[in-house]
């Protein structure tokens, strides 16, 4: 698998919004910790180190 | 009852060598457990070596408590470990806290088909009256109350000065082995340091001893909630009814104030009725600071005198590596010196540095990355440490990255090729994993050089450069497949007396076979 970096979620306003929305209500400490539960959590659902690694360069 | 830390276990006697000036082949200074394990394996393999203590007891307080599966088989291979491990305590359930909230527990299942557990935890006296008794029963000379007060690398010896009751006097040595702790005078003394400083920190360490029931289970606690506690707190059980309680407590603390045995016991109190909402009666045993640092010296060798242990690297008490990195040092080294006492390439004892300086840095990486889990240093590192506690009290996935430290297992050197598509955990440089073998195990058979051959033909000997290899045979078991053959129909594995693969193949090419040796002995 190598990391995809074209379009591939379904209805992308939709998903924006429900990303928004999790976040709704939080403290700035709280976005964070969610933010970071959150990664982590995508982190293992993606479990291939090179995919992950891929990811942390594009993002940097 | 006198303690076994208050006997003198080898008193002073006064030394022939004291009225003459004496030359032994092997020199090894401090008798804790690295070196008398040393001291062990060479008389074993026939080398007398003499091991000098400015001591003459075991040490005080349990210190290092929890010896791996890895020193567990070493200490077996020298006819140590059988009463340790009757001794010793073993525990599977752990719970994880943090703060005031119980995050996860979990309970460790040992893989089966191994002669030793996992760990056990022990005091270390326990260790070191086991390692001086059969020290002794192999006639190795300790002598109590030798102090090394200097030290003179000659062309082809090095040259001691010794202090004892009876004044000083002049030793010679062949090779010194310094297995003088974290503070080496023998290091001092060559004006050698250490290179890195990756993590410091103290730790206040108190021995509870119950006088009621109270649960086998390790305790540990991310951002304890009780005062002064400090940012890590673990609690577990040793032999004799004494539970090991380490708090961690930062860099810049007051020692003298830490010490207090009322504010000891406030802390003390607290965790132990965390649970219960009642403090249990308890006698402090033995309390003391502990100061470490992640760092190690630049080469262990230097020309005739090598390091081994403390002496060598520090790391944190995280995983338990301190005490079991030193006894694989000297597993390292012993067959090595031996060889090179029979006149064998000095490369054997490069090897050495070169194996042992690697699995230093691998322990050190080790223990950095659970400090970094334990004491966060950055606001973002924080964050996901929390995170992932939070995580882990629901969810499976997280709680592998829960590192309050990694149990130590043996380094795996690198650098060997490997000529069969085999199972990774017996790869060349691991040491072999054991399993049943008859009504015995594996490891019991490897004292040596051998050849394990699985389902194919192998000599039962083979003689180079002086060392002779001997056959082992396994019947094909599952647990033998399992972890030895995986998908091959057949592997020849050579394996040197440490117990690490030096090759495997699929079958015996004698040709190969000679090769891997010679390299292994260091004659290309």
């Amino acid at each position: 698998m190598t990391l995809n970096l074209d379009p591939n979620i379904a209805d992308p306003d939709g998903f924006y919004d429900e990303l928004l929305a999790a976040h709704e209500g939080l403290s700035k400490a709280e976005s964070d910790a969610l933010n970071a539960r959150l990664i982590l959590t995508l982190c293992n659902q993606i479990g291939d180190r090179a995919v992950i690694r891929a990811a942390l360069r594009a993002a940097r | 009852m006198t303690a076994i830390f208050d006997t003198p276990l080898y008193p002073y006697v006064r030394h022939p060598d004291q009225d003459r000036l004496a030359r032994d082949p092997v020199i090894i200074v401090g008798a804790g457990p690295v070196g008398l394990t040393l001291a062990i394996d060479l008389a074993l393999k026939g080398v007398k070596a003499v091991v000098l203590d400015d001591n003459d007891r075991v040490s005080t307080g349990s210190r290092a408590i929890c010896f791996a599966k890895r020193t567990l088989e070493i200490l077996d291979r020298l006819g140590v470990a059988a009463p340790l491990i009757a001794k010793g305590v073993q525990w599977n359930k752990g719970r994880v806290f943090f703060g005031e909230r119980e995050v996860y527990d979990f309970t460790l299942l040992a893989e089966d088909g191994h002669k030793q557990p996992a760990f056990i935890n022990l005091q270390q006296y326990y260790l070191e009256a086991a390692l001086v008794g059969r020290a002794q029963e192999l006639g190795v000379d300790i002598r109590g109350r030798n102090r090394v007060m200097g030290l003179e690398q000659r062309t082809d010896y090095v040259s001691l000065t010794v202090e004892t009751p009876d004044g000083p006097y002049l030793l010679g040595a062949d090779w010194l082995i310094a297995c003088d702790g974290a503070r080496s005078p023998t290091r001092d003394m060559m004006g050698l340091g250490f290179e890195g400083r990756v993590f410091e920190d103290n730790f206040l360490i108190a021995d509870v001893k119950m006088r009621a029931d109270f649960p086998t289970e390790r305790w540990f606690w991310f951002e304890p909630p009780f005062e002064g506690a400090g940012q890590s707190a673990l609690l577990h059980k040793q032999p004799d009814d004494v539970w090991r309680i380490d708090f961690q407590l930062g860099w810049d603390i007051d020692r003298e104030a830490e010490l207090d045995p009322t504010r000891i016991r406030a802390r003390v109190d607290a965790m132990l009725s965390s649970q219960t909402g009642t403090i249990p009666d308890y006698d402090l045993e033995w309390t003391s600071i502990y100061t470490f640092q992640c760092r190690r010296m630049a080469r262990f060798r230097q020309d005739r005198v090598l390091f081994a242990g403390d002496a060598a690297h520090q790391v944190s008490p995280f995983g338990a590596r301190g005490a079991n990195s030193g006894i694989q040092d000297v597993d390292n080294l012993s067959w090595r010196l031996a060889l090179v006492l029979d006149g064998r390439s000095e490369a054997l004892l490069d090897a050495y540095a070169t194996e042992r300086e690697y699995a230093a840095d691998e322990n050190i990486l080790a223990s950095t990355r659970s400090t970094d889990f334990l004491t966060p240093k950055s606001q973002i590192s924080q964050i996901f440490r929390n995170a992932v506690l939070d995580l882990a009290a629901d969810h499976a996935f997280a709680r592998p990255l829960v590192n309050s430290g990694r149990l130590s297992v043996p380094c795996v050197y690198p650098d060997l090729a490997d000529g069969l598509t085999g199972p990774m955990p017996t790869r060349p440089g691991v040491a072999c994993v054991d399993a049943p073998v008859g009504a015995g195990y594996l490891l019991d058979h490897l004292q040596g050089f051998h050849l394990l051959a699985l389902g194919c033909d192998a000599p039962d000997m083979l003689a180079d450069n002086g060392i002779v290899v001997t056959r082992i045979d396994a019947a094909l078991t599952e647990q033998i497949k399992a972890r030895y053959l995986g998908d091959a129909p057949s592997a020849l594995y050579l394996i040197r007396p440490d117990q690490h693969v030096v090759g495997r193949w699929p079958n015996f090419d004698e040709t190969t076979v000679r090769n891997a040796l010679r390299a292994a002995i260091g004659r290309e």
